[in-house]
């Protein structure tokens, strides 16, 4: 789940040294010294890229227009069977399919009160506190953190306890419920921190200016606050969602294998029925799928910032 | 709101907080704290498996972290060094490293490192002079490569964003005053840089460390910690879990504090 963290940084990274600390870098070296020196500077960076991210994706794709060799593994040939194969998995993208959007809407609807207490409401003193102590389960491992839940939901935990209270025979863990839970005990704070960034960024007289011309607090809060928040909630709904179309472990350890997602098919067709070529067609359907979440998601975060270019004026 | 925010906070560390209390229960059930004790810590630092899934999980976020942080910060300052093009080529790849989820970057490298290996085994074979050639395999090599390249995208990042708010009139008065590059990089650059360096190395460390999914994948024939607690978890909940899940996010909370104070701490006044 790490994964999507720094994507609030993407965003940040992009300002370039001045020329003129450029300059002081290579300054007095010949251009070749110069390019020399930001090759070597490059290079490991660029070979890693390579051999670890673009390689792996080109051998799935090649992976995928194979076939199963009998023994497991792969068999080189070029078809699209596998991916006629889809159906066979169907289950397993229904859930994902539904799940993910559904996560992450709930995700939404718990992180946007929040973000929004913790940009414009909190004391100023207690923001940093507040925003560390969002981050902070973020960074801790998504395995235990799931597992504090299964400890909770399990037989011992909560059913326990109800049991005592005359409630018995209730069934948390293993059902969808729990999947859900997980799913947003798992990725608020990745939706959170989005929202606030762009929260924060906010420009507050546009908030008195739509009080003094007599809005009142709600079409404020509807035309101007999350209006210009929309950005942050488009790009944290879109990184929890293609996070979530990855998931593996909160299916596993709260769905007990009755919520079977796509990340539980992969795990089965790589590590125990072996079937290489199937598990590619359905990684390949799966980053797919998330490219065009980014796509659409980029376009709504284009139209609304086009939008508000043409509402300031 | 107020209420409602409370409410969250709570419901974030609530489930890690009983994780923390069982961890030191005398009994068995986590409906029932009967006691302090803390047998349980002893008890699974006395279950070698688990220790050696520790070392491992130590070494391979150790290497993998000092290897990002010195790839990451070196190809943070070379892209200050390159064009546009090449620099947009290099953001979108580091952004597919860090927003590709882990268990794509997992098959797709233990597909890719399989059929290397099948291809450089042999090769190796035939060129080594004794009878037993190195076999390559996976291991800790492709977890450490595997988490490297997550990691290695998030110092360029960090250290990325930091040389971005350097403070240029240093950098300019340094070369007025007749300093070599090198010694402007030294005495100007680095020291401006160096906490988003270790801070980006802290980050790395933590996610290498927490990594389960990817782990899994490439891991061969080894074991890291959450490879190991994942399968005693599916064997069943234990409180020797709970003691191991408060050791692994006591250590997590301290790294990425510390990460975070590096990052908010003003720049050092020359």
């Amino acid at each position: 789940m790490r994964q999507g963290s720094n994507s609030v940084q993407i965003s940040a990274v992009g300002g370039q040294l001045p020329a003129d600390a450029q300059a002081a870098f290579s300054m007095r070296g010949s251009l070749l010294r110069k390019n020399l020196l930001t090759v070597l500077l490059l290079a490991p960076a660029t070979l890693w890229l390579v051999v670890f991210l673009v390689l792996p994706f080109v051998a799935i794709v090649i992976f995928s227009v194979g076939e199963r060799a009998p023994e497991g593994g792969y068999q080189a040939a070029l078809t699209l069977a596998q991916y006629a194969n889809l159906p066979a998995r169907a289950t397993a993208f229904w859930n994902t399919m539904v799940l993910a959007p559904v996560g992450a809407l709930a995700c939404l609807l718990v992180a946007y009160p929040v973000a929004y207490y913790l940009a414009l409401r909190a004391p100023q003193r207690w923001r940093l506190i507040l925003l560390a102590l969002i981050v902070i389960p973020f960074w801790t491992s998504l395995l235990m953190r799931t597992y504090a839940w299964m400890y909770i939901l399990g037989g011992r935990g909560v059913p326990a306890l109800l049991a005592y209270v005359g409630i018995e025979d209730l069934r948390l863990i293993n059902t969808p419920g729990a999947v859900l839970l997980g799913i947003v005990y798992g990725y608020l704070p990745l939706m959170i921190l989005p929202i606030y960034v762009s929260l924060e960024r906010l420009d507050r007289r546009l908030l008195e200016a739509s009080a003094d011309l007599g809005a009142t607090p709600l079409s404020t809060f509807l035309g101007v606050t999350l209006r210009l928040s929309l950005p942050g909630v488009t790009t944290g709904f879109s990184l929890v969602m293609i996070l979530l179309l990855g998931e593996y472990l909160i299916p596993t350890l709260l769905g007990g294998g009755k919520v079977f997602f796509i990340g539980n098919a992969l795990v089965d067709l790589f590590l125990q029925s072996r079937n290489w070529p199937f598990g590619s067609a359905i990684a390949i359907t799966l980053v797919l799928v998330s490219v065009v979440v980014l796509i659409v998601a980029n376009r709504i975060s284009t139209r609304l910032s086009g939008a508000r270019r043409v509402d300031l004026i | 709101m107020r209420a409602f925010v409370v409410a969250v906070f709570g419901f974030l560390y609530l489930p890690i907080a009983l994780v923390v209390l069982f961890s030191f229960n005398a009994g068995q059930h986590a409906s029932e704290f009967t006691g302090f004790s803390v047998q349980w810590y002893g008890k699974a630092l006395s279950n070698p498996f688990l220790v050696e899934a520790l070392k491992n999980s130590l070494f391979i976020a150790t290497t993998s972290a000092l290897l990002a942080a010195v790839c990451g910060t070196g190809a943070a300052l070379g892209l200050q060094r390159v064009g546009a093009r090449t620099r947009a080529l290099f953001d979108a790849l580091l952004g597919a490293a860090i927003v590709v989820p882990g268990v794509v970057i997992g098959i797709s490298t233990l597909v890719a490192l399989v059929q290397l290996f099948a291809v450089l085994n042999p090769f190796l074979a035939s060129l080594w002079p004794t009878d037993q050639p190195p076999r390559l395999a996976l291991g800790y090599g492709s977890i450490i490569a595997a988490h490297g390249l997550f990691s290695m995208a998030l110092v360029t990042m960090i250290v990325g964003t930091r040389l971005g708010s350097l403070d240029r009139n240093l950098v300019e008065a340094s070369s007025d005053l007749y300093a070599t590059p090198l010694t402007t990089f030294r005495s100007i650059v680095l020291p401006q840089i160096m906490p988003a360096v270790i801070a980006g190395f802290l980050l790395a460390f933590t996610f290498s460390f927490d990594d389960f999914i990817i782990a899994f994948f490439v891991a061969g024939a080894q074991t890291t910690l959450p490879i190991y607690v994942f399968a005693s978890i599916r064997r069943g909940v234990t409180p020797e879990i709970n003691a191991i899940a408060t050791i692994v996010l006591a250590a997590s909370v301290l790294l990425v504090l510390l990460a975070q104070w590096l990052l908010g701490r003003r720049k050092p006044s020359p």
